[in-house]
């Protein structure tokens, strides 16, 4: 098996959506691409936590989908721990877990119902489940009161929380985590960030972060890749990148690299 | 497969039916309404039957019980039936509308198994309710059961459930192929079920193209062999070739529904369909 826990090699993907020209009869819809990846080649050796800073639609999500098994590249290969994810799905998912930017669960349900079912799916059982979770949880900082509370009546905060915890029950090789702080309190943030920065010192994991926080970024992780368009524009850790490219923030950097301004390509930009 | 994957396989296959069991018991109010809807549903069939009397048609050799048992069998099966391909067409659109497809779909699961515990729990639970109709009826109309075999009705109904599986699947495929309409293309197939199944009224009375499409038909062979224990008093014996049918549909039907899934799956991850947004 290789010592790699995520190699790809020549990864592209195209969206392709049907849409109507401006002024076009109704009937009248042209197909029309939106490059997502473009001939990606990565590396990323096992442990460590390597961060993907790019705006809206530079491809961030698109590679986390494929490195889930959710999507399947149109070219090249993409491999977790050895395996290749659109001819071995199966074995990649017993390896990784996913945070996404939104908390999915199902609403109506309580913190330990959804849980329950995460660690059914992974091959778990209630015994033994209730325990950990409130173990977890209580590290994160949310309360056993909640854990029977229906999901929706929690804050977007804790729902993140809750959403870690659920990707720590099943303990993941490989974490994906798209933008996990997005949208949270400061002081949410900051609580989900410490976790992060606790859970890689205490496993033996890969963390793969996607963000748009640049601070984020500099402080958690040990490689950053800056994307754009669907291509990868510079590669290593965050003091490299400033001392390559002659910033004092990675912003600089990534200023330099486009010639954009981080703030405004993300107005700018339809999500991907 | 090892024992530790067979073992992790029936856990997830546990956990689908246990979540949806959570969701039921979250949404209570709501399964009281359509609870209620089914029963009302399957008395305004029954009552139709009475009425037939106001009509004219009951006389002459018009047997006006053996109608009305005709047709509530025909409305407690079709209620069970349709319960059925909505809770596992609407099982997919549910998800994506939560925003926890993508989650159940990179759960290390085989497809089968999930599939599998979508469709167990929408049977199981369909039985339920169709249990609690059917006894609201036998009280209501005073049903005549006397010429009844129970247990020829109870092995055909049984025997059903395996091409069910195969329909149930098939139908889950349409919200994948479709965010947008799929879950009212699984109303437009199960209205044409309802329409070539024979649910009301016998097949003979079709033109002949929809006859053809009734022969091919799970249900139409699930509703003529309860039918035939119920009003005939057909036991477990006579039901053998019944049973046979369905179980050879079955059999054809779930690796089929299966592969279209699969198929399915593969083409939604090739479009990036799986997102909520579609």
């Amino acid at each position: 098996m290789s010592t790699a826990a995520i190699e790809i090699h020549g990864v592209s993907k195209t969206f392709r959506r049907r849409e109507r020209g401006a002024g076009a009869p109704w009937w009248r819809r042209q197909w029309k691409d939106k490059v997502a990846l473009h001939q990606l080649d990565l590396t990323v050796e096992a442990g460590g936590v390597t961060g993907i800073l790019g705006p809206n639609g530079s491809g961030k999500s698109t590679l986390i989908r494929i490195l889930a098994t959710l999507l399947t590249p149109d070219t090249g290969q993409a491999t977790v721990f050895g395996w290749d994810v659109a001819i071995e799905p199966l074995a990649v998912r017993r390896h990784i877990n996913r945070v996404s930017v939104e908390a999915a669960f199902f609403k109506e349900l309580s913190p330990w119902e959804n849980m329950l079912y995460a660690a059914r799916l992974y091959g778990g059982g209630a015994a033994g489940t209730r325990q950990r979770t409130v173990e977890i949880l209580e590290r994160l900082g949310i309360s056993r009161e909640l854990l029977n509370q229906p999901m929706k009546q929690l804050s977007r905060g804790q729902q993140q929380k809750i959403a870690i915890a659920r990707s720590f029950l099943s303990a993941p090789s490989l974490l994906l985590m798209d933008e996990p702080t997005t949208g949270l309190d400061p002081r949410s943030k900051k609580e989900v960030q410490s976790l992060l920065a606790m859970l890689r010192a205490e496993r033996e994991i890969t963390v793969l972060l996607c963000t748009h926080d640049m601070d984020e970024a500099a402080a958690l992780c040990d490689r950053v890749l800056m994307m754009d368009e669907g291509r990868v524009l510079a590669d290593g850790s965050p003091a490299e990148l400033c001392a390559r490219y002659g910033g004092a923030m990675l912003e600089d950097v990534f200023m330099r690299l486009t010639g954009k301004t981080f703030e405004r390509e993300e107005e700018e930009v339809g999500v991907t | 497969m090892s024992v530790g994957t067979r073992h992790s396989e029936v856990n997830a296959l546990f956990g689908f039916a246990e979540r949806q069991f959570y969701v039921y018991k979250r949404y209570w109010v709501w399964e009281l309404v359509w609870l209620f809807y089914s029963i009302v549903s399957v008395l305004s069939i029954g009552f139709l039957a009475s009425g037939l009397t106001t009509l004219g048609v009951g006389s002459g050799s018009f047997d006006l019980r053996k109608a009305q048992l005709y047709l509530l069998v025909g409305a407690l099966l079709w209620g069970y039936l349709s319960l059925v391909f909505m809770e596992a067409a609407y099982q997919i659109a549910w998800e994506r509308w939560e925003g926890t497809i993508e989650y159940t779909f990179m759960a290390p699961v085989r497809r089968i198994t999930h599939l599998m515990g979508i469709s167990i729990f929408a049977i199981g639970y369909g039985l339920a309710r169709t249990f609690i109709v059917l006894v609201v009826a036998i009280a209501l109309f005073n049903l005549d059961l006397s010429h009844a075999n129970v247990l020829g009705a109870v092995v055909v109904l049984a025997a059903s459930i395996v091409p069910l599986i195969g329909l149930a699947i098939l139908t889950s495929v349409l919200p994948l192929l479709s965010p947008q309409k799929g879950e009212q293309m699984s109303f437009a197939l199960q209205g044409f079920m309802l329409l070539v199944s024979g649910v009301y009224y016998p097949l003979s009375v079709l033109p002949f193209p929809l006859q053809a499409a009734g022969a091919v038909s799970p249900l139409t062979y699930a509703l003529a062999g309860i039918r035939h224990s119920l009003l005939d008093g057909s036991g477990a014996g006579d039901q053998l070739p019944t049973v046979g049918i369905l179980l050879g549909m079955g059999v054809i039907l779930i690796p089929v529904g299966i592969l279209v899934f699969t198929w399915a799956e593969r083409r939604a991850k090739r479009l990036g369909l799986l997102k909520r947004s579609g």
